[in-house]
Parts: structure tokens; C-alpha cells; sequence
């Protein structure tokens, strides 16, 4: 096998290499590039930029005065980024860590090793599927993510069944029965183990009384059922109770965890809470000349989330290469019912506002932040939060952090 | 070269037929694939070969080192071992030989290494070596705590179950076994000195026959009067974890064996995995393959003492096997002259290890049946595509790419498949049935995203290579 052996060729030089084609890193490309920054490159795996948005039919993408379709974002991104004088190289898979800044890659053309002064990981997130999940039962044809789904549908066009159980209950979850019914299939229920949908009133009224799709919650899945092609899916209510529902489509949605293959064979800190690299409100990540943006962060953001944190890590690469010194940062912590918040670390300079998720619903809660029994901040939320919906605070306090103090807390008062 | 999965059986007869085409079976067919004057042919229930047992086991390469001394058994696992070390290297079958370990928790189990070592012995195994908790921990520093010694076994492997059964078949049907998929045998009938199988496809007559059925030897069995054993189907439900974890492990944890069996094990895959399991539970239906919550609790619950750090990491496959265990400790391989039939009953988790040493003695037992074999040639190599992350990957050579860019354009992210590896599978000797028959010969869409960002693209591959 000696001749068949690995070859990468020459080392070739970027300014910013972006890894991953989608809302964050092609804003990060567009807006490095529109300052003026050379070289920059955004390397994605999938043939077509764009990321997720590729594949949502549905609207609500892009500024609100000018709505657009998911595909119509992606493409004003890509146009952008390229307009601006990013290069953006589609079917380029980014393998692994070289060096402190350099990564291995591979395409069409062969293996490559590429140097960057900065490199921005815009990796993205996943719906968690049914393995992850542990749910027992046979492993029949016809379970999906949501993912997978509108791919399925939106892009190829493919047949998927006739009968939907989609388990969720959460914005991508409407979406995912948007999509089944797009199919010509029909939704027999989605399901969820919360005590309600994590929508709003309006959209989960719609999809009941317009829709006819039954909500059933405090409930999960507790097998499948099929040989060859899913049959059925058995339902455990919390109070014991058990459901079996006829379907041969089976679509798992949300549960969110981000992209990081790259962040851990790098060594990169993560945080415990998103499972994602840990970043400041500079988006820097541990690793000095690596940043990350978008769902790898916080899974999983709206896309103008993604994008707008792309356009702010634009401004903390451009001062990198002019010489800035690494920040440091401290720990941005959360505590229970809080789940996670992103970033995670925090400098006095930072000025991203957070997004945080809660476990258990909560009425207008009153957020604290603290720093070694230091009072630093404290507002009422004018929104009951709801599990895997986004909560925002403000980055207005963090010019009172102590950088050489210890982590900074955020508690439900 | 004939693969059929649809449409009537041939009418005209075989001289041997081996129903059953699983890791065994198709090891039987490839061996008689050497006699070019047999027509051979190869039946099998389901859509693919390797359906049953072989494609849910723990794919271990066995050195046979705790057999039961002189059982037949034991025998064939010695000498499989050694030749499908042989065949793995010749057919690029992945085989990574990590060495196991037999990790006593308690002093009964600790107690019982050195016997362990003085049976591995006794089956002509001299290199096991017993470790005390410091050497042990030295291995393997992620072991839980509280583990007081182990048996050191260099010799075990670990290989590509999938890939050896696909090799064993592609190299028969290559030198002119008909491969009929699709085919349940429903019944055997002899009249006029010939076997008459009535399958799903119609009837096959063939001169002399093998049964290598798996969970279904005994009901063939009984077909033509014998009633030796009964299977009874033994589940064994299995978790991979993600790739992530593949540092944690470096040997095959195996348990110590105890009188309520052989336990949980933790081992690597050759794919970069870790795998958890298996359950043993004895059942009665021999269609139960489903997984379920008790057997995963079970599992991870095992998995936390063995390696604790293994549960942080993500499951990126759950399933369940059968095993075909029969009342009997040994393997049950009977030839019946008079009938020109053998039967391959009793096959257990060692039957991949000793696959094809069972296909030289079944070979030998039905030249005794009284069928002339006729002349004997070497069989021509086959060259299998490499899923072992121990070996280079397409998408890693950069003269393949060189030569067919599809080598570089990745498809199934998780896993690194190519599209050349897609449309390599789709267009081989023995093309996929289904999407999850192409998984198992690419890996497409086995990793830990299961198709959220793949699932579609790789369909459509697959659809666009049916037409």
C-alpha cells in the first residue's frame, strides 16, 4: 500500500479560513472580506453553501420588511459573501488540525493542508436521532429527523410514507409537520414530554383546530415497531399509561447538539452546558487564532442569530490579525432550571447580547448575574421562558466583571 | 456469475445446496466454490447476505483460548482463527489485534484467572499472562475503579464481521456458486434420491444439502426426520458509541466467565467505535430482534462500572442479535450419508472466528456422504473496500483521488464515505438490496447524525443505482 499512502500537498496560506457555509460563517466571510481582509476562504462539505436554510421551504428567513424563503436566504448569503470577495468552495470537507491554525482538507481535488491567521469554526448543529435518544424498539425504515426529512422532500423530492408521528413540540417540530403534510402525508400526532408545546399559542392553536394534528403531551416515545418499515410507535404517558400509534414515518425533531468534531480534535474547551466550544462575547475560543460562530455555539439559534454573530466575530478576527493580544476571559456560568447560555465566557469588552435556554417553563423571570456574591446585573424577562426557546440578556453589565475575579453566575432569582 | 433475488429458482438441479447464507453458509459455499465441477448453490431467506446472527454480533476474532478442551469446537476455532487471519489479510478484510482482557471486579473472579489461564493452555494458547490491578489500570487507564486484576489474551481481535461474510459470498459467486436471495426454504421433500426445496421463489432440487439455517437449523432438521437439538434463540442487545469514545478503550474488556454466563463486555470496533454488550436472554420467538428500555438500561448500567467516562459519550447504534444456542455445549455438525445431507446446528458467537474451519469439515464430511468432489483449484483473491480506521480510507489517498475525483467527495460526512465508495458497492458482484444493505458495505450513514445531514443524498444514490 506504500504508493496508496496519504499525501497532502503543499501547505497553502489564508488570512481566515471559515469552516462551514452557512449563516455564520458566510456573514464572518462577508463581512471579514467587505473590511478589507484578503484571503478569506470558506471551505463547506455540502455541495451547494447555504447550511440548514438550504433545505427550509418554509419562510421567515432574512430582514422582516423583505421575508424570504430558507433557499432564497442561503443564496443572498453565498451571493454576499462571494460579491464581498470571499472565495467559498463547496464539497471540501475540513478533516483535522495540522497546527495551532492549519487544517487538513479534502475535495474533489485531493487532499489539502491549509495555514490560517485565523481560522472560525461555523460548524453547526443536529437534531439528536433516535439512537442517541435510546429508544428501544426494531430499526425499521421511515424514522427521520427533521433534517433528513426536509431534505428528503424539499431537495429530492422523495416518497415518505403516508402516516407522520412527529415527536416535539417546538418550532422546528412545526416546521417538521409542515413539511410531512408538504409530502402529501398526513400528521397523526406529535407528541411531546413537556406539559405543552413550546410554540406560540397562535401556531400551536393552528396546527390543532386548522390542522386537525392532536398535540399529546407529558408523553415520549417508548418503541418502535416494524419490520422492514416502521408500523407503529408506542407512546408512555407520564402517568404510566401507554399509546400505540399507527404511522410509518417517524420524524425525531429538535434536541439539538452541536457539530463538534472538529472543536474536540482540536482540544478545544467546551462548554458543559451547550456541548459547544466555550467562547467569549468575542466569539475567541481557547485555542488562540480560533473563533467559532453560529449553532456550534448554542444549539440551535435562528439563522439571523447565526448571521448577526457572524458579522460581530468579523470584528474581533480583524483585530486578531492586527497584532491583538488572546483574551482570556472568565467562566459565564449557569444555574438550575437554567440549562446553558452562549457565550459562555466573558470579558469586560463584550458586547454580544446572550442567549440562554431554561429546562422548565418559567413566568417572567427575574435573571441575576453575580461575581463572587457581587451583584452585576438584574432584569425581569417580559416573557414566560419555555424549554427550548430562546431567552436573551442583555450584555449590558459587563463592563462591571472583574477579569481577574472569579466565574460570573446567572441565577433565577 | 449469478446472483438472483427475484423471479423463479433454476429448474435445473444442483449438486450441493447450503441454505442459509450467513457467515457460515457462505464460508461452506466458497469452500466448495474450489471444486469446479460442483454447481453450488447458495440459498438464503432475506434480501442480503450476513441477515441473521452474523450481522449482530460482537466481532471479535477469537483465539479459542476458553473453549471446552477437545470439544470440536474448540477445535475449529483454533484452526478458524488462523485461517481467517490469513483470509483477512489476503481480502483486506479490517482486522485490528488489539489483545483482550479479562478484568476481574471481584476475588471469585479474580480467583478464577489463573484456571482461566491453565484452559487456555490446555487449548494450546500459551501467551495469556495474568496482570495485577497497577498493570491493569497502566493499560487501561479509563477502567472504573475498583478492578482487581486481569488475564492478558494478546491474541484477540477485532474484525469486520460484515465485510467477512460479503467476502466469503463475493469470492463463491465469483467462481460460480449461484447466489438466490429472497428465498425462504418452506419445505424439504426426497423423493427419488434427490432433495426438492420448496421456497419463496418456487422449487430447487439439488443432490446432496447443507444446512447452515442459523435459528432455523432445527426446524429444517426436522424437516428430514432428525431431532437432535432445538434452537432456542438467546437475544443480545449491543450499543455503539460514538467514535469520540474509541480513546477510552484500548483492549476487548471481557468479562470474567461465571455460572450465570459470559456477562457484559466493552470493546472497539474496527470502525472506531465502542461497542456494549450483549444481553443474553433466552426467548422462544426467533423474529425478536427489537431492542428494549430494560436491555439498555442494563447496558449502561454495566458500561458505568466497566468505563465510566463511556456514558458521556453519544449511542450511535442499538440493536439486537440472536444467537442460535441450542441444550447442547458443543457445535452440532452431523452428516447423514444416506440422505446426502449435513447439518450445521449449534453455531454460537465463535462461528464467525471458526467459519471457515467449519467449511473445510463440512467439505470433508459430504465427500464422506459419497458425493465425488472432483478436482480441487485455488480460489482467485478478492479485494475488499476497507472500512477499518486502522487502514487508509479512500478520501485519504491522494492517487486515488488523483485518478477518480468521486474518491473525494465525501457524502456521508460522520463516517468519511465517498461517493465512489456509493457507486463502488451499488455496481459489486453482489449489489445491496436496501438502504441498509449499503450502509453495511459503505458505512454511509452509520455514523453519529444517522442521516440528518446525509440520509437523503445517499437514497438517492442508492434509487438512481436500482434503475
Amino acid at each position: 500500500m506504500s504508493g496508496l499512502r496519504e499525501v497532502a500537498g503543499a501547505v497553502r496560506h489564508v488570512d481566515v479560513l471559515v469552516v462551514g457555509a452557512g449563516p455564520a460563517g458566510l456573514a464572518a466571510a462577508a463581512r471579514l472580506a467587505a473590511a478589507g481582509t484578503r484571503r478569506v476562504e470558506v471551505l463547506d462539505r455540502e455541495q451547494q453553501a447555504g447550511g440548514v436554510p438550504r433545505h427550509c421551504a418554509h419562510g421567515g428567513f432574512g430582514p422582516w420588511l423583505h421575508p424570504l424563503t430558507g433557499p432564497a436566504y442561503a443564496r443572498l448569503l453565498t451571493r454576499a459573501a462571494v460579491r464581498a470577495g470571499a472565495v467559498v468552495r463547496t464539497g471540501v470537507t475540513a478533516l483535522d488540525w495540522a497546527g495551532p491554525s492549519t487544517l487538513t482538507a479534502v475535495g474533489r481535488g485531493g487532499p489539502e493542508t491549509i495555514e490560517a491567521r485565523a481560522v472560525v469554526l461555523a460548524t453547526g448543529a443536529r437534531e439528536r436521532p433516535r439512537t442517541a435518544r435510546l429508544v428501544p424498539g426494531t430499526r425499521p425504515a421511515g424514522v427521520y429527523t427533521t433534517g433528513e426529512l426536509q431534505q428528503a422532500v424539499h431537495l429530492y423530492g422523495q416518497r415518505i410514507g403516508s402516516r407522520a408521528v412527529v415527536i416535539g413540540a417546538e418550532e422546528v417540530s412545526y416546521a417538521a409537520a409542515d413539511t410531512v403534510r408538504a409530502a402529501g402525508a398526513e400528521v397523526v400526532a406529535m407528541v411531546t414530554d413537556l406539559p405543552q408545546a413550546q410554540v406560540s399559542p397562535g401556531r400551536a392553536l393552528n396546527a390543532r383546530l386548522r390542522q386537525g394534528i392532536p398535540l399529546l403531551t407529558d408523553a415520549m416515545v417508548d418503541e418502535l415497531v416494524g419490520r422492514g418499515r416502521l408500523s407503529a410507535v408506542r407512546l408512555r404517558h407520564h402517568d404510566g399509561r401507554t399509546t400505540v400509534l399507527r404511522c410509518d414515518i417517524a420524524v425525531f425533531t429538535g434536541d439539538f447538539v452541536p457539530e463538534r468534531e472538529l472543536a474536540r480534535r482540536g482540544d478545544l474547551v467546551l462548554d458543559a452546558g451547550t456541548r459547544g466550544p466555550a467562547v467569549d462575547g468575542g466569539l475567541h475560543t481557547s485555542r488562540p487564532g480560533v473563533f467559532a460562530v453560529g449553532s456550534v455555539l448554542h444549539p440551535a439559534e435562528s439563522a439571523a442569530t447565526a448571521a448577526r454573530e457572524g458579522a460581530h466575530a468579523a470584528d474581533a478576527v480583524r483585530r486578531r490579525l492586527t497584532g491583538d493580544a488572546w483574551p482570556t476571559g472568565v467562566p459565564l456560568t449557569v444555574a438550575a432550571p437554567l440549562r446553558w447560555i452562549a457565550p459562555n465566557r466573558v470579558t469586560p469588552a463584550d458586547e454580544l447580547p446572550y442567549v440562554l435556554r431554561t429546562t422548565i417553563s418559567l413566568h417572567r423571570p427575574v435573571l441575576q448575574v453575580t461575581q463572587d456574591d457581587r451583584l452585576l446585573h438584574r432584569s425581569r424577562s417580559l416573557r414566560t421562558a419555555l424549554p427550548n426557546r430562546t431567552v436573551t440578556l442583555t450584555a449590558s453589565w459587563t463592563h462591571r466583571v472583574d477579569a481577574g475575579g472569579g466565574p460570573v453566575r446567572v441565577t433565577v432569582a | 456469475m449469478t446472483v438472483t433475488a427475484r423471479g423463479a429458482l433454476p429448474s435445473t438441479p444442483y449438486d450441493v445446496t447450503v441454505v442459509g447464507a450467513g457467515v457460515v453458509g457462505c464460508a461452506i459455499a466458497r469452500e466448495l466454490a474450489r471444486h469446479p465441477r460442483l454447481r453450488v448453490a447458495l440459498v438464503e431467506a432475506q434480501d442480503d447476505v450476513g441477515q441473521g446472527t452474523s450481522k449482530a454480533n460482537t466481532a471479535i476474532l477469537h483465539t479459542g483460548f476458553d473453549a471446552t478442551p477437545g470439544s470440536l469446537e474448540a477445535r475449529l476455532v483454533r484452526e478458524g482463527s488462523r485461517r481467517l487471519a490469513a483470509f483477512a489479510a489476503e481480502s483486506g478484510i479490517p482486522v485490528e489485534p488489539v489483545g483482550a482482557l479479562l478484568v476481574a471486579w471481584d476475588e471469585e473472579q479474580r480467583a478464577a484467572l489463573p484456571r482461566l489461564a491453565e484452559k487456555a493452555e490446555r487449548n494450546g494458547y500459551r501467551a495469556a499472562q495474568l496482570l495485577d490491578a497497577a498493570q491493569l489500570y497502566a493499560r487501561e487507564p479509563h477502567l472504573g475503579a475498583g478492578a482487581l486484576g486481569a488475564l492478558h489474551v494478546p491474541g484477540e481481535s477485532i474484525i469486520c464481521p460484515w465485510t467477512t461474510t460479503l467476502a466469503y459470498a463475493t469470492q463463491a459467486v465469483l467462481h460460480g456458486v449461484d447466489l438466490h436471495l429472497n428465498s425462504a426454504v418452506q419445505q424439504v421433500n426426497r423423493p427419488e434420491g434427490a432433495h426438492l426445496l420448496t421456497t419463496d421463489r418456487g422449487t430447487l432440487r439439488t443432490r446432496c444439502l447443507i444446512n447452515a439455517a442459523g435459528l432455523h437449523a432445527d426446524t429444517l432438521d426436522r424437516d428430514l426426520g432428525h431431532h437432535d437439538f432445538t434452537v432456542t434463540p438467546r437475544r443480545g442487545q449491543l450499543l455503539v458509541f460514538d467514535k469520540f469514545a474509541r480513546s477510552l478503550v484500548r483492549h476487548i474488556l471481557l468479562p470474567v466467565p461465571t455460572a450465570l454466563g459470559k456477562g457484559v463486555l466493552v470493546t472497539p470496533t474496527v470502525y472506531g467505535n465502542v461497542l456494549l454488550g450483549p444481553t443474553a436472554e433466552d426467548l422462544d420467538d426467533k423474529r425478536a430482534t427489537a431492542s428494549t428500555a430494560d436491555g439498555v438500561a442494563l447496558l449502561r448500567e454495566k458500561g458505568r462500572r466497566i468505563l465510566p467516562a463511556l456514558l458521556d459519550e453519544e449511542v450511535t447504534a442499538v440493536y439486537a442479535g440472536l444467537r442460535a444456542a441450542t441444550e447442547h455445549d458443543d457445535y452440532r455438525i452431523t452428516a447423514h450419508p444416506s440422505q446426502a445431507y449435513v447439518t450445521v446446528g449449534g453455531i454460537r458467537s465463535t462461528g464467525l472466528t471458526a467459519s471457515l474451519a467449519i467449511a473445510a469439515h463440512v467439505t470433508e464430511l459430504l465427500a464422506d456422504t459419497g458425493l465425488a468432489l472432483g478436482p480441487e483449484r485455488e480460489l482467485e483473491p478478492v479485494r475488499m473496500p476497507n472500512l477499518g480506521e486502522a487502514f487508509p480510507r479512500p478520501y485519504q489517498l491522494a492517487e486515488l483521488i488523483d485518478a477518480d475525483p468521486e474518491y473525494g467527495t465525501l457524502v456521508c460526512h460522520c463516517e468519511r464515505v465517498s461517493r465512489g465508495e456509493i457507486r463502488d458497492a451499488l455496481a459489486a458482484v453482489i449489489p445491496p438490496n436496501s438502504l441498509d444493505g449499503l450502509r453495511r458495505r459503505t458505512r454511509a450513514r452509520s455514523g453519529r447524525c444517522q442521516g440528518f445531514h446525509c440520509g437523503a443524498a445517499v437514497r438517492a444514490l442508492f434509487e438512481e443505482g436500482q434503475r
